[in-house]
Order: C-alpha cells, then sequence, then structure tokens
C-alpha cells in the first residue's frame, strides 16, 4: 500500500474543500473495497478524505425518501420505511456481502465500488479499466461471471452491486455536491457503460462527492422484490439479478419497473422489458416475451453465454412471483 | 489515538496504512482475531466495534480512533467462558480453531442484529419485524464466516443453542 495522508471531514463542504488538496485524493467510506484496492495496488490515492461522520439520516423529503450517502448499509435495509414501501431496496441490500460488510459499507461507497473482474485487481493481466490502453485479458479469458449487456471491445466487466439495481428499478436520485455547487442525476444515468473508457465509470467530476440518494414515492413499490441468482446461496456476487415492482390491475399490467444486476458494466434498467410489459395481460406468455425483448441484443463471450437464458428465465420468475395473486 | 480494547484504554501510534486487525493483532499482541483471507472473503478477523460485527482486516485503524473493540480475548470473564464459548466446546464447534474467534465475535454480533430487527435476505416478507432465529435464517446470518473444517452444523447447533430464546417466534401461536 502506498502511504497517503488521511483527514477526517466534519461536513460534506470541509470534505469537498480538503479533496481539492491533491489530484489522487479518494473519498473513503466504510472501506470495504478501497482498502482492499489499496493493498492490492489497484488504487494509489496520496490523501484519504473519510467521509464517514457526516450527516447519515433517512428522512422524507417532498421528492421522497432521502438518504443521505453516509447511511450504512445495514441501517438502510433495517428502516421501517424502506422495507414496508421499497422491499426491493432492504431485499437487495442484504442480498449483498456478508452482514460484517454491510455494517460497515456506506450508500455512497455500495455506488462507487469497483468491479469484482479478476484481471482487473491482477496487476499481471492487461486491463484497461486499471490501465488504459493496456488490453483487456477478460475478452478472451475467464469470463464467465462478464457482461452480457453494454460492454465494449475495451471492457467486460460488470458492476458488482445489489444495491444499485434495486436503486436503479426505483428511479433514485443520486444528490451530488462539488466545488461548483450542487446538482442531482438520475441513478440510472450515474453509472457509465465502458465504451472506450472504461476507466471512468461514473459521471462524477473530481473532487465531487456523493451526498445523498432520494427514492421517489412508488404507489406499487410494495408489491417488488430482488432475485439474485449466484453460485452458493449467500455471500456471493450476482450472476445475475432482478429487482421488479409491479401493478397489475384487473389481471393487467398498469405499470411495472425492472433491472437487472450482473449482465453489464452498469446496473441495467430493463426499458425495453417494460415497455413490452405495459398494459398486456400479466401472464408468463407476456413474461417471456418482455424478457426476450430486453435481452434481444445480449451479446455472449466465450463462458457466460448461459446468463442470456437465465436473465430471462429470472424475469419471468420474479414476475410470476409478483403476480401470483393477481394474474 | 486512543481505543477502548476489550473495556480498557489503549493509546496506540501507528502507520496509517495499518488495519484494525494488524494493530491489534502486531501491535497490542491480540492475536485472538485471525488472518485469513486480508480480504472479507472468510470472516475469521470479525471483532465487535461499538458492539456491530466487522471485517477487522478491511478496517483502516485510524478510522476507529475512539472507538470501543472488543475482540475474542474480550467474550470471556473472570469467571471463565462466555456461554456462547462454552457451547462451542460442547458442540463441536470447531476443529482446527483457526475461525473460532471470528465465528464467536459474528455470533454475538449476529444475534444483536436479531434482537434489533435487522432483516436478512431469507426472511419471506422485509417488512416483518418477528425474527425467528431458525436453521435457514442463523446459517445466512452466519455465511460471512468460513469453516474449511466443516465444522458449521456444531457451529450451528452451539449458537441455537446459547440463543433458545430467540428460535422461537416472539408473537403468540
Amino acid at each position: 500500500m502506498t502511504p497517503f495522508a488521511y483527514d477526517r471531514a466534519g461536513s460534506s463542504a470541509d470534505a469537498i474543500r480538503l479533496a481539492q488538496a491533491t489530484a489522487a485524493t479518494h473519498y473513503l467510506g466504510g472501506g470495504t473495497n478501497l482498502v482492499d484496492l489499496m493493498r492490492e495496488g489497484v488504487a494509489t490515492p496520496d490523501r484519504l478524505v473519510d467521509v464517514t461522520g457526516l450527516s447519515a439520516a433517512i428522512e422524507p423529503t417532498p421528492d421522497g425518501l432521502r438518504i443521505d450517502a453516509a447511511v450504512r448499509n445495514t441501517a438502510l435495509a433495517s428502516d421501517p420505511r424502506v422495507r414496508r414501501d421499497y422491499p426491493l431496496l432492504a431485499r437487495a441490500i442484504v442480498a449483498g456481502a456478508s452482514a460484517q460488510i454491510r455494517n460497515m459499507a456506506t450508500v455512497g461507497g455500495n455506488l462507487l465500488q469497483r468491479t469484482r473482474c479478476a484481471y482487473f485487481y491482477d496487476d499481471a493481466a492487461a486491463c484497461n479499466k486499471r490501465v488504459p490502453g493496456a488490453g483487456c485479458d477478460a475478452v478472451d479469458g475467464f469470463n464467465r461471471i462478464h457482461a452480457i449487456l453494454g460492454a465494449s471491445p475495451a471492457c467486460v466487466a460488470t458492476h458488482p452491486s445489489d444495491m444499485a439495481v434495486a436503486m436503479a428499478a426505483l428511479n433514485a436520485v443520486v444528490t451530488i455536491d462539488g466545488p461548483d455547487g450542487s446538482r442531482d442525476v438520475p441513478l440510472t444515468d450515474f453509472h457509465r457503460l465502458p465504451g472506450g473508457t472504461p476507466e471512468i465509470e461514473t459521471v462524477l467530476a473530481r473532487g465531487e462527492l456523493i451526498t445523498a440518494v432520494t427514492l421517489p414515492p412508488l404507489g406499487f413499490g410494495a408489491r417488488s422484490t430482488y432475485r439474485k441468482v449466484r453460485d452458493r446461496a449467500s455471500y456471493a456476487f450476482a450472476l445475475v439479478s432482478v429487482a421488479a415492482a409491479v401493478d397489475v390491475q384487473g389481471g393487467t399490467v398498469a405499470d411495472v419497473r425492472l433491472a437487472l444486476g450482473g449482465v453489464a458494466h452498469k446496473p441495467w434498467r430493463a426499458f425495453a422489458a417494460e415497455a413490452a410489459l405495459r398494459g398486456q395481460p400479466a401472464t408468463a406468455a407476456s413474461f417471456r416475451a418482455a424478457a426476450e425483448a430486453e435481452l434481444a441484443d445480449a451479446v455472449p463471450l466465450r463462458d457466460n453465454g448461459f446468463k442470456i437464458e437465465l436473465a430471462k428465465r429470472t424475469i419471468v420468475a420474479v414476475l410470476e412471483e409478483l403476480t401470483g395473486e393477481a394474474a | 489515538m486512543h481505543f477502548t480494547i476489550n473495556g480498557r484504554g489503549v493509546d496506540a501510534d501507528f502507520d496509517l496504512r495499518t488495519s484494525l486487525l494488524d494493530l491489534l493483532r502486531d501491535h497490542l499482541g491480540l492475536t485472538g482475531s485471525k488472518k485469513g483471507c486480508n480480504q472479507g472473503a472468510c470472516g475469521a478477523c470479525t471483532v465487535l466495534v461499538d458492539g456491530e460485527r466487522i471485517n477487522a482486516c478491511l478496517a483502516l485503524a485510524v478510522q476507529y480512533d475512539g472507538r470501543s473493540i472488543t475482540t475474542v480475548e474480550g467474550l470471556a470473564d473472570a469467571t471463565g467462558l462466555s456461554p456462547l464459548q462454552a457451547a462451542f466446546v460442547e458442540h463441536d464447534g470447531f476443529q482446527c480453531g483457526y475461525c473460532t474467534p471470528g465465528q464467536l465475535c459474528s455470533a454475538m454480533g449476529m444475534i444483536d442484529e436479531v434482537r434489533r430487527g435487522v432483516p436478512s435476505v431469507v426472511a419471506a416478507d422485509m417488512a416483518d419485524g418477528d425474527i425467528v432465529l431458525d436453521h435457514d435464517e442463523l446459517r445466512e446470518r452466519m455465511s460471512g464466516n468460513l469453516c474449511r473444517c466443516g465444522a458449521y452444523n456444531g457451529i450451528v447447533n452451539a449458537i441455537a443453542d446459547t440463543f433458545a430464546a430467540e428460535t422461537h417466534s416472539k408473537e403468540p401461536a
């Protein structure tokens, strides 16, 4: 690990000011990913600004439920309003990592965690995300866990978060503070697809800090869930995951929210499937057609072709689970 | 920097790169907490910070300045093993013992989470606050602690025996 300076921020303004000091300053949340990356030499900050002491409130606002970025994953999943109104989010969080890590990890840090692609962690491998222009050993390597949607020749990594997949389905809004003021970005626009610059993973500019995530009201949010398919029953990253909420009126899908995890460089909002489902009968045939629409552009790598059918079947299974009583 | 470790105040001065695990083991001689993977995958380093379980290997010690930390060395008291430790002996909750300190601290944090109503992914209904620590709940909640000897059945039995009150519904039947 390379040496670094350490500061504890007392406010977001304080954090942003402290982060101006050097170009290689990183904000530090729970550290569950960053400390590991520093130990591996993948991340080499020369200064850490600890933001875990900033406000960690969850409170209703006119725009929805506002979650401060320093809220720990456990606290968010335990919040009675989240469990009642956005059960897919509570379930996504507790589907991720272990209890120990959820006690440490913050909401802001969860959004900013890096891919678990083994080539990204291995400094003997070529990785455009770690060293821009170096090439990608995953494209022709062991790529069973890699992306099937939105990838590029430069990068086929996936985003590892479960929480962010549920937030993508919920139209969550990320509040970002920076040297030039504050701005709001839809979570679905916060993360980037890799294109030719996979090292740029989000829309954050240098020195900008996530300060909150707001969940707009969702009338049918109580009928929602998150299903994660993985290699073991617990404490593993997703091969495929589905976050879904559905509103069925008289046997017809009046509205639906769908997002996929484990399939792309970002939490993948399934807009095509949603469009295919609205106004259709809440039947397995409609669900399958929607899943086919979403995965129509999926591209398999050598080892991960199974994910395409797995994603389709998981979409159908989740929608059947949610509409079992209404269909 | 100042910590409270197993109830005693400790002053420490260390390189900022030091993890909480290395501070405990290498600087303070508390070698009960183990370094298995050193990347948050095995749980052998689990300690309690202000009662909450964390992976000490992923924690920069400097972030925990001023906090109260409990390690496996703090679980027993002058009268002997804690009930959970005694149950691990009784139920053969280990073979080699390397994961045991982490399992013990993790279980102490886990039962506090159950009592506070922290949900787990095996719950049928996320909004249901009445957590019954049945077989599936217990295994899911302890999944952050690996045991390569495979003493899981003994571990589960020891925890279930110690916290038997949590293994039944609090709602009237």
